[in-house]
């Protein structure tokens, strides 16, 4: 509710998202309109709601009214939104999203719903993202008047080893995919001997479609600072990093001035709220390498050296950043511990499962109709997050299959949509929790193609130092290659060898799996793995009878046209780019299958429909 | 696990006692049980690349890398099972996907790891199809390396051992995924414009297949085909361990590859590139083959019988008409202990003077007078396997990359794990750029330097003085010295700022264990002596001697420099510095060679060439070439024509030997057996690997049959007794007897059941206290004026060494670097109109040479560079003949020059 009386508020969602989607513009439009009407209105920014689909989204604050939510806002919906503000127009019902509260019970008069019962948030439990697209992520007092380093301030009443016992009493888990309990690393790291030690947050997030970790670093950089001085004062660090990609400009203009911020206000540097507690933080950004996320090579990278996983033992813990003790934790890991410090283990532990209490932010893409990050309690069932939060598969399609945990994780059928979402049960069906991202894929996608797609990534960001990731890999790729490339293409001795790949691609996954040096390359071969699992028939159309039956791949394809249908008009003639189809004037035609480049165009023109594929 | 515990592990049923953090394949291999690796080596770290060594633990039935998994008590471990095996098949069947299989003709069948793993898993080809068609290039502009892509399989041990053995950072990976590749900078080739390599090759001899082979010995036969002999490299003092590849057909080595052998200086197996790639000289067609006897302005060739017997007669009379102190005998750092010894006898006890001296007089002479005095021992106190524990090193007139190349790694090494390090030197040299302090000292100001040190570290507390009190005498001596020596005046005379000069204090004089390592850039001083005793005063003031990570460590520059002293081709003293005027010494060698042996000490290398034609008219000459490393070359020309008799003995015709009367050819390093002694006081064997050429004969040999030609008996010459002979008469060497080599025992080693001695002066100094020398700042004999005013350093730099004559024999080595060169500064170059790599001619009050300009930053303006092994520019033309008045050494560091841009 907005107290203030006079003032109105516009707050406009600049995550990267939402700029992305033109929130620039729109910002800038009401800042414009701010100066020319010189009126009582403040303008604001704040981070991702996470509610990609309707981006940008723009907040409003009028007198006597609730925060209302609004999206997509282009310059167009933004200047209804204007002469709402400025001229007491109808509100534009037709993309208002909801009101973030409604305490005095106006809304049901105008129609509007509260945000938080709409489809997209009602089952959601927002416990990071808490803060992200509601407060200024560039405003330390807004995050201080929503609860705030609170945390820490318990932290430094605590002694390190309560801190440390906190966390493990909170059975909080690594956000970053592999799940290990974090009040345990914090021990080890704790434990072991030395006076130098330290902290580093993986901010590489590097998963294809994932984005939790930008948007909570953009959207409450605070929450990640908070986090990380509480653990360096856990494990007796005084220096920490955040390991961020250079990708994320604006994820580290945001920490870089967060953290300006926090040094003045004394919640970083020496002597922090007079416990005589200090901790510097600094930003090391990423170059791009995907297998940097991996936390030795993250190591190295800071290090100057070439970002490449070391053998573990020792862990980090014993031996990480210069030799020395060094915890590293993922952002949304980070993100977590303000929560749990400051209002207890037991808060925390009300969320999730026994094993896997608190919360997960997912990245929900794919063919899905509601699409963004979501944030849901542990053990939520697969199918409540896609149908129920996502509003189900796009067009009404078929669903096909969910790819969870990034290109390392899995794809999970139909049949796994009962599928509890916490680390174990994702892992027992083949997938894994990864980073969070979760593509949803309809009946039109051919899952060789998404192995393919999924494969050709970690090929391609193998570090290239342990032989089975980085040859295996390179031949599962080349199978796979094999698999959808036409026949006719091959050479006898290239058959040959399909099938040889064919045969043995599920050994050699396993081998790579079973043998490979790091979790990249561990975990490489599962999409591989699990679309044989769940897809076998798909492989066996490919490999045996030469077909792709979602229409896909497209070496496989051969077009033909129905001499009983054609008409020989000549448009598909003059269409074709590559002079592929042949044929006289009022007589059937014929596509040369040597010519045909399987583009497709004849037969969206062909007003008869002869032109056919098999 | 911390270290001894004690755990057990059972590996195939077998069970064994580990004691301390080990891993599974450390113990399998420790227990002759084979698993298979390709990128592990004992002295890297793990990498865990190949995944070959996979074993299955009995437990959770897991496959796991042996090379990385640590081993815990209880562990039960399969190495055998056909899962382990299938897995194994797995990884060489992906290795083999990618790699070109030339086996018939590619350099390392044989000698292949891959190869040696396909045959034992019977694999013939991948079950992927191996490439048929080459895919890379061969990489090979430079005349040391070639790289073939497509045969590497990317195990990172030549990255590895480039980072973490040789530390000079020259390759690493590139790219990602399967076009993941080995490169140096930029994708240059080595050696490339902006490479860091200096061709140490050890990342060849770490190469499991042929991705990376010597490109000089490529073709010229198998390792199968090849004969290995292990010996000491002939090249500068820190004596690696070398095996030699030898082809018997063509007398020659084909190649050089690093020994790992413990109890030696280069465990690891290290070499630098002229240990790697100088060995052609040994088969060179210049080598001396028959003796030559001078007829007008030539030679002709002799018989041994006619040439011996012209040198036994006229050496017999000259004795007799001059007396036996007419004759001088210069002994050679490049020969064994054996025949120094033999040499030093042949002239006390067979011409009967003590005029015996070699070239450690024109490099380590003040070192030995220095550290004698201070000390009671001018040897390098310490080991070089405890510089790594060193808190702090203080690297002074010593250009170590270049000179000692493996110990300048090993520095390099320690500076990376956290030792601080100090540099002074007028030249910023490499291990300048890596320093936590890094000075430029001018020339001949090291006493200043030093003391201003000490000054600082009394100032402000950081002497040891129970040390001082327990240990020393004479500190007082010095304590009103010093007190003059500010850094403020410090500064004025050194260039050096004065911040400098307490920082580099605070770091030497604030570690708990601080070394110092120092070479030409101290001695070759008129106040060589003096700079000596001023470090020696820094070490004993901050209890810097006698533990592990300190001491005062002078690094010898010959491969048997320490020994050549050792053997007493001194003109003062017996083997094992006993004093040819002591009484007893005397009488115990005189009663031991059976003959009256004269009283007064003879005559110094640079004397002895003083009095030539004068109180010197004959001259033996074994093993050295004075003509280009003796200063003031025109002094030597003249000295070397007015003799009456010159004979010398080496294994090329040197630019010495063309002035002499008889030539006697002799065998080199690896033609002979004996003993060098390394600047660490290891004395280590020297193996016969190849027969001498022609008639050449070991030096040893010579001197003996002469011996009897002039009617003495100087014994035999068979290593093993000359060897006997020197432990009966020299106490520090009495218990390395020729049995107890392969220990590499450090003198003093006085009994047969010794172990040797790492560190010298841990309870008491030799001389009891160790003794402080107030030392003065004198300024260098020949200051810069208006004519002459640039101040020339001599020196060596990496790839030659010393007059050139074996390492101007190596092809590959010429190609890389042909031709003499100046450095200068670049503000000098620009005002004067010297371009780089242009003409220059440079010249001194003793002479002019002409030679190339090399222009950058390396020398501080005013000053030049120039190396002295260039015979057709001899930097000694230029160099002046002052010298120290204690050791006598020549003052080769600083002489006043002009230079000018000359067209070519």
């Amino acid at each position: 509710m907005n107290s203030n009386k006079e003032i109105t508020t516009i707050i406009v969602g600049t995550g990267t998202c939402g700029l992305a989607a033109g929130a620039r513009k729109v910002h800038e439009y009401f800042a414009d309109k701010i100066e020319e009407s010189s009126g009582p209105y403040v303008l604001k920014k704040t981070g991702c709601l996470g509610f990609c689909t309707m981006e940008p989204i723009v907040d409003i604050e009028i007198p006597g009214w609730p925060r209302l939510s609004f999206g997509p806002v282009t310059v167009e919906n933004a200047e209804l939104l204007w002469s709402m503000i400025s001229e007491g127009a109808e509100l534009p019902r037709e993309f208002v999203l909801g009101a973030h509260a409604d305490p005095e019970g106006i809304l049901e008069l105008h129609d509007v719903p509260i945000l938080w019962e709409t489809p997209f948030f009602r089952n959601q439990t927002r416990l990071v993202l808490k803060n992200s697209g509601i407060i200024d992520p560039e405003s330390l007092e807004e995050y201080l008047e929503s609860g705030g380093y609170r945390g820490l301030k318990r932290a430094l009443d605590l002694s390190p080893v309560e801190v440390v016992d906190e966390v493990k009493a909170s059975g909080l888990r690594g956000r970053g995919g592999a799940g290990f309990p974090t009040g345990l690393k914090w021990q080890f790291a704790h434990d072991a001997p030395g006076d130098e030690k330290y902290v580093i947050c993986n901010a590489d997030e590097g998963d294809p479609g994932a984005f939790m970790d930008r948007s909570i670093l953009e959207g409450d950089p605070h929450a990640v600072i908070e986090g990380l001085a509480i653990a360096a004062y856990a494990i007796g660090a005084s220096k920490g990093y955040v390991y961020c990609r250079a990708e994320y400009p604006l994820a580290i203009r945001r920490l870089t001035d967060a953290i300006e911020q926090a040094k003045e206000a004394g919640f970083l540097g020496e002597n922090i709220l007079d416990s005589g507690f200090s901790f510097e933080l600094l930003i090391k950004k990423g170059a791009g390498a995907f297998v940097c996320g991996e936390e030795t090579a993250l190591i190295a990278s800071i290090e100057g050296k070439r970002g490449m996983p070391r053998p573990r033992p020792p862990y980090p813990a014993q031996s990480g950043l210069w030799g020395k003790p060094t915890n590293i934790n993922n952002v949304e890991t980070v993100a977590n511990v303000p929560f749990i410090l400051a209002d207890g283990a037991e808060a925390f532990r009300k969320y999730g499962t026994e094993e896997s209490p608190g919360t997960k932010v997912f990245a929900l893409t794919g063919n899905v109709k509601r699409s963004g990050l979501v944030e849901a309690s542990m053990g939520m069932r697969l199918r409540d997050i896609i149908f129920d939060i996502g509003g189900g598969v796009q067009g009404d399609k078929k669903f096909k299959a969910v790819q969870i945990g990034g290109p390392s994780g899995g794809c999970l059928p139909e049949e796994l949509l009962d599928t509890a979402v916490d680390y174990d049960s994702l892992v027992a069906a083949g997938a894994m929790m990864g980073s969070g991202g979760m593509v949803v894929m309809d009946e039109g996608t051919c899952m060789v193609d998404v192995a393919k797609f999924f494969l050709e990534f970690t090929a391609s960001e193998s570090c290239g130092k342990c032989l089975p990731c980085r040859e295996g890999v390179a031949r599962l790729r080349e199978t796979l290659n094999g698999i959808v490339r036409a026949h006719r293409d091959e050479s006898p001795e290239e058959s040959l060898l399909r099938f040889q790949g064919v045969t043995m691609m599920e050994e050699l996954a396993e081998v790579i799996r079973d043998s490979a040096a790091c979790g990249l390359g561990q975990t490489a071969p599962n999409p591989i793995l699990s679309t044989l699992k769940y897809f076998k028939d798909e492989y066996d159309a490919h490999v045996f009878e030469r077909r792709c039956p979602a229409g896909v791949c497209t070496a496989l394809l051969e077009y033909y046209i129905d001499p009983e249908l054609c008409t020989g008009c000549g448009l598909c003639v003059r269409k074709c780019p590559d002079d592929a189809i042949l044929g006289e004037k009022r007589h059937p035609h014929y596509i040369s299958d040597e010519k045909c480049i399987r583009c497709g165009t004849c037969r969206q023109f062909c007003p008869f429909g002869a032109i056919k594929v098999r | 696990m911390g270290e001894g515990t004690t755990m057990h592990i059972t590996i195939d049923g077998n069970r064994y006692e580990v004691g301390g953090e080990t891993t599974v394949l450390e113990v399998a291999l420790a227990h002759g049980i084979p698993i298979p690796t390709l990128c592990h080596d004992p002295y890297l770290s793990n990498s865990g690349a190949c995944r070959i060594c996979l074993v299955e633990l009995e437990e959770s039935g897991q496959l796991v890398t042996s090379c990385n998994e640590a081993v815990t008590d209880g562990l039960v471990v399969r190495t055998d099972t056909e899962r382990v095996i299938a897995a194994r098949r797995d990884m060489l069947d992906l290795m083999l996907s990618d790699h070109y299989l030339d086996c018939i003709t590619c350099e390392a069948t044989g000698a292949c790891e891959l190869q040696d793993l396909a045959y034992q898993y019977d694999m013939e080809d991948s079950t992927f199809g191996s490439p048929k068609e080459r895919r890379h290039e061969k990489m090979a502009a430079n005349p040391f390396i070639e790289f073939d892509r497509d045969k590497c399989i990317l195990c990172g041990k030549c990255i590895r051992v480039d980072r973490e053995v040789q530390c000079s950072f020259a390759i690493d990976f590139a790219e990602r995924g399967f076009g993941t590749t080995v490169t140096a900078s930029l994708g240059e080739d080595l050696g490339g414009e902006h490479s860091t390599c200096v061709f140490c090759g050890q990342c060849v001899d770490a190469c499991p297949t042929a991705a990376l082979t010597f490109k000089p010995s490529i073709r010229r036969g198998r390792d199968y085909q090849l004969r290995p002999v292990t010996t000491v490299c002939p090249y500068c003092g820190v004596g690696c361990q070398l095996t030699l590849k030898l082809d018997d057909s063509t007398r020659s080595v084909v190649r050089v590859a690093g020994a790992r052998r413990e109890n030696s200086p280069n465990p690891a197996g290290q070499t630098c590139v002229k240990g790697r790639f100088a060995h052609e000289f040994i088969s060179h067609p210049d080598r001396l083959t028959v003796p030559l006897i001078r007829e007008g302005s030539g030679f002709r060739e002799a018989t041994w019988d006619e040439a011996l017997d012209h040198v036994a007669g006229k050496l017999t009379e000259v004795v007799a008409e001059h007396g036996a102190d007419s004759v001088g005998g210069l002994s050679s750092a490049r020969c064994t202990n054996e025949e120094n010894y033999l040499m030093q006898k042949f002239m006390r006890a067979v011409i009967g003077t003590n005029n015996v001296d070699h070239c450690a007089r024109l490099c380590h002479a003040s070192t030995v007078a220095g550290l004698g005095s201070a000390f009671g021992s001018g040897a390098m106190t310490n080991s070089l396997d405890d510089l790594a524990e060193a808190d702090a090193i203080f690297v002074i007139g010593s250009n170590p990359t270049e000179n000692h190349p493996v110990i300048g790694s090993m520095i390099k090494a320690a500076q990376a794990a956290g030792s601080k390090l100090v540099v002074a030197d007028p030249r910023w040299i490499e291990l300048s750029e890596i320093a936590d302090v890094a000075v430029q000292q001018r020339p001949g100001s090291d006493v200043a330097l030093i003391n201003g040190m000490i000054h600082v570290i009394l100032r402000d507390g950081l002497e040891d003085q129970e040390f001082l009190r327990e240990r020393t005498e004479n500190f007082d001596a010095i304590r009103d010295i010093v007190a003059d020596y500010t850094p403020q005046r410090v500064a004025e005379i050194t260039g050096i700022s004065a911040e400098d000069i307490e920082a580099a204090a605070h770091i030497y004089g604030g570690a708990d264990r601080a070394s110092m390592y120092f070479a030409m850039g101290i001695t070759q001083h008129h106040t060589g002596t003096d700079n000596v005793l001023a470090l020696a005063n820094l070490a004993m003031l901050t209890g810097n001697v006698g533990r592990p990570g300190t001491g005062v460590n002078p690094l010898r520059g010959q491969n048997n420099v320490q020994g050549a002293c050792d053997m007493g081709a001194l003109p003062n003293v017996y083997p094992g510095y006993q004093p040819v005027t002591d009484e007893a010494a005397r009488s115990k060698f005189s009663e031991a060679w059976g003959t009256p042996l004269p009283g007064e000490p003879g005559l110094t290398i640079v004397e002895m060439l003083k009095a030539a034609g004068s109180d010197i008219r004959a001259l033996y000459i074994m093993g050295e070439n004075p003509f280009l490393s003796d200063p003031d070359q025109n002094h030597v020309v003249k000295a070397l024509e007015s003799l009456d008799f010159l004979v010398v003995q080496d294994i090329f015709l040197t630019e010495t030997a063309e002035f002499a009367d008889v030539i006697f050819p002799a065998a080199s390093f690896a033609e002979k057996d004996g003993t060098f002694t390394n600047t660490e006081r290891r004395v280590q064997r020297v193996q016969f690997a190849l027969p001498a050429p022609g008639e050449a004969k070991g030096d040893g040999e010579i001197l003996s049959l002469l011996a009897r030609r002039m009617g003495h008996e100087i014994g035999g010459y068979a290593f093993e007794d000359v060897l006997e002979e020197v432990r009966s008469l020299t106490p520090s060497y009495a218990g390395i007897a020729p049995e107890r080599l392969h220990l590499g025992l450090q003198w003093p080693c006085p009994s047969l059941d010794h172990p040797g001695t790492k560190i010298l002066h841990t309870e008491g100094f030799a001389r009891g206290r160790g003794r402080f020398h107030p030392t003065v700042h004198m300024p260098a004999a020949e200051a810069p004026d208006e004519e002459y005013d640039f101040v020339l350093m001599t020196g060596r730099m990496l790839y030659h060494y010393h007059t050139g004559t074996m390492t101007r024999r190596s092809t590959a080595i010429n190609e890389r670097e042909p031709r003499a060169y100046v450095e200068i500064n670049q503000e000098d170059a620009r005002r004067l109109g010297v371009t780089d790599e242009g003409r220059v001619e440079v010249a001194s009050r003793r002479g002019t040479v002409t030679t190339w300009a090399r222009v950058g930053l390396t020398v501080p303006p005013g000053h030049l560079f120039m190396p002295f092994h260039y015979a057709e520019s001899p930097a000694n033309r230029l160099t002046d003949t002052v010298l120290d008045p204690v050791a006598k050494i020549p003052e080769l560091k600083v002489s006043a020059v002009k230079i000018r841009a000359v067209q070519d």
